[in-house]
């Protein structure tokens, strides 16, 4: 297979590409996603390779955007709803979690929505006021739809196509923080990257380290860090925080006895929580320390002149991981 | 015949293009014609200087509202003192006139939470960034001037033209047409959502009809006419506050006038518009146009206007000098606004915090 070097938001645009190149019932629809190529430049040049009917710019509207994709996945359509900003995507809650979530459930299995419903999330790029958040929980508390966050350029195009082929609604939230950040090889033809499987980044054996999106390189760099100091970190990037791969987690901690979680949402409520229940209840007694949350506060997510103090940093990281190694 | 009486489709006119007088000017005294000129200046200065700081990297994204000082100023100098104003995210210059310093201003473009601690006599609620969500604030504010008998205040707010395709547009007007509330729905149609032409928002032919469905007055006044959009917001605010028997309050009002810039610094227009088009609207400067008018019927001749520069631009250094000498804001900050008192969790939270950065200092959390 021939491979290119492409960036996390250059992944999206290419699987994105391919897959509407293998499949005419898959199109794209949002704000600016057509003639501008999507304000993160991630449709760009699909207006002009697949025309108005399959990549279109609708009004301003995100009820709309989300309603009329779940009206189009109904009847068969594979749409890609796009909203701007995950910060946006509230005006399309209602449709989100009365419809696109429970379509299956209502109708005994007679309508499925295979829709992905894109948006940026995160903070860290110095956006304004309502353009930072990690609202990923909203939607993983949402029975009967899929939540995929990627960390890497090549997990971007695989899941993304996973997630088109995928006969269920996925929330696909990209992370903004790393869209251009780094780049990686990704094939050119299609693949897939199976949903609901975790990736150990880092192999170690003091401590299982659980994250996802843009938290994935703070954590990576803060367990190169540890390990100069003798402490052999594990990196479990989740990649799909719903369903969440329940055996990757359990597997790690049997290993270690000790788990920290990092994740930019809020504490309470965010993923952290879960994974604490999940080795209470599946691997109790490998327990040998308080499992750790690193994560947002508990506030409003700050104007960006103090996001830096809101986001869990490498030295933050690195202190949790120390708390829970010494127990 | 008032001026809101007319077909929506009927644009409000009172200067041409050469600051000719081709419609009624309104009532309007010698001074504050001199200060709605003056406050145009100044809001197109402070713009140019908001750009240039974003590019320097000295403050983050901004939202530049040039080609629409007309719409803006001329508007907001028609509130009385006890009106409100709900702004959307570019009302940079019409928030200056509530009563919303200019530092501030920088200062929330600049990620200070700050910025948004409106002074507390400003008749102002805060910006508002997800699109529309402002107009249904304006509709209880209003209504709650009405149920506590103060209805000789009016509420006005701001949106764009992409706005009008959001449901809270909708439900905003039409409860202030089920509870005639004293509203001025003012559109800032500039004719571009980022990237969405008007008419891609809307197979109407105008966004001034749309009030017809909700029971209420819709007048389209050329946004880039500030006679024009003063004699039409005067108007409205007047009904708004007392109305005639049988008249209702709420009126939505298109200003049709465009953005010369980019949606935000982020954005770049040559992608998804032509210059010609850029041109033919710059033709329409708001600016030119009253000052024509000023220096023919002899409000406004060099001297006055030179000493109008200076001080707009003193004004605005000023501004600039007093927002990035202000101090950093505290971490702490973070903790202190969600609740009147923090909560056992976030006081817990904060001690972890500062522990941390006791132990690992600023150094520890900051990025490059």
């Amino acid at each position: 297979m021939s491979s290119q070097n492409l960036t996390i938001v250059q992944a999206v645009r290419d699987g994105l590409y391919t897959e509407m190149n293998l499949d005419d019932e898959v199109l794209v629809m949002g704000e600016d996603v057509g003639k501008n190529g999507g304000v993160f430049r991630a449709t760009e040049g699909l207006w002009n390779e697949f025309g108005d009917d399959r990549v279109i710019d609708t009004p301003l509207a995100e009820s709309g955007i989300i309603g009329t994709a779940v009206g189009m996945a109904a009847m068969g359509l594979k749409p890609i709803p796009e909203i701007q900003f995950s910060g946006f995507m509230y005006p399309g809650f209602d449709q989100i979690v009365s419809h696109m979530a429970r379509f299956r459930t209502r109708t005994r299995g007679r309508y499925t929505l295979p829709m992905v419903l894109r948006a940026p999330y995160g903070g860290g790029i110095r956006a304004p006021e309502s353009h930072s958040e990690s609202k990923e929980m909203f939607y993983a508390h949402e029975a009967g739809l899929k939540v995929v966050i990627p960390s890497t350029p090549y997990d971007t195009k695989g899941l993304l196509i996973s997630a088109i082929r995928d006969p269920d609604p996925v929330i696909f939230l990209e992370p903004k923080l790393i869209y251009r950040a780094f780049r990686g090889d990704v094939p050119e033809e299609d693949y897939t990257v199976p949903l609901g499987e975790a990736a150990v980044r880092r192999e170690g054996s003091d401590v299982s380290v659980f994250t996802y999106g843009a938290m994935t390189r703070p954590t990576l760099e803060a367990a190169e860090n540890l390990a100069e100091e003798g402490i052999d970190a594990e990196v479990i990037d989740l990649r799909t925080i719903s369903p969440l791969d329940r055996e990757a987690v359990v597997e790690s901690f049997k290993k270690t006895g000790r788990a920290v979680v990092v994740h930019e949402a809020p504490k309470t409520g965010g993923l952290g929580g879960e994974i604490t229940a999940i080795v209470q209840e599946e691997a109790l007694l490998y327990q040998e320390a308080p499992v750790k949350r690193v994560a947002g506060y508990d506030v409003p997510y700050p104007l960006y002149a103090l996001e830096d103090y809101y986001l869990p940093s490498v030295a933050r990281i690195e202190d949790g991981v120390r708390e829970t190694v010494s127990f | 015949m008032s001026v809101l009486q007319r077909d929506p489709q009927d644009q409000v006119r009172v200067l041409d293009e050469n600051g000719d007088v081709v419609g009624e000017v309104p009532d309007i005294d010698d001074e504050t014609l001199v200060d709605m000129y003056r406050y145009m200046r100044l809001a197109r200065h402070f713009d140019t200087r908001a750009v240039s700081l974003q590019r320097q990297g000295r403050m983050g994204t901004y939202p530049p509202l040039s080609g629409q000082e007309g719409a803006q100023i001329a508007s907001a100098i028609a509130l009385a003192e006890a009106d409100w104003m709900v702004p959307s995210y570019r009302e940079h210059g019409a928030a200056l006139l509530r009563g919303l310093p200019l530092k501030q201003t920088l200062l929330y473009w600049m990620g200070h939470e700050k910025g948004n601690q409106m002074p507390e006599d400003a008749n102002i609620l805060p910006p508002a960034v997800p699109i529309a969500s402002q107009i249904p604030h304006a509709t209880g504010a209003a209504w709650a001037l009405k149920l506590q008998e103060k209805a000789d205040r009016a509420v006005m707010v701001y949106f764009g033209d992409g706005a009008t395709s959001e449901g809270d547009f909708h439900v905003g007007l039409n409860f202030a047409g089920v509870f005639d509330t004293p509203n001025v729905f003012f559109c800032n149609n500039n004719q571009w959502a980022i990237s969405v032409p008007r008419e891609r928002q809307t197979r109407s032919e105008t966004i001034a009809q749309k009030a017809t469905a909700y029971g209420i007055d819709g007048v389209q006044v050329d946004g880039m006419d500030p006679l024009a959009v003063y004699a039409v917001t005067k108007a409205a605010l007047e009904k708004a506050k007392n109305p005639a028997e049988g008249e209702g309050r709420p009126t939505l009002i298109e200003a049709v006038q465009y953005r010369f810039g980019a949606h935000t610094t982020a954005d770049d227009p040559t992608v998804y518009r032509d210059d010609e088009e850029v041109e033919k609207w710059k033709a329409k400067d708001p600016i030119p146009r009253l000052e024509k008018f000023l220096r023919k019927t002899g409000r406004l001749d060099d001297e006055k206007i030179e000493a109008i520069e200076a001080e707009i631009k003193q004004q605005v250094a000023d501004a600039i000098d007093a927002a990035e000498s202000d101090p950093r804001p505290e971490p702490s900050d973070m903790f202190d606004y969600t609740y009147e008192e923090r909560t056992p969790e976030i006081q817990a939270q904060y001690e972890e915090f500062e522990a941390l950065r006791e132990k690992v200092g600023d150094e520890g959390f900051l990025r490059e």
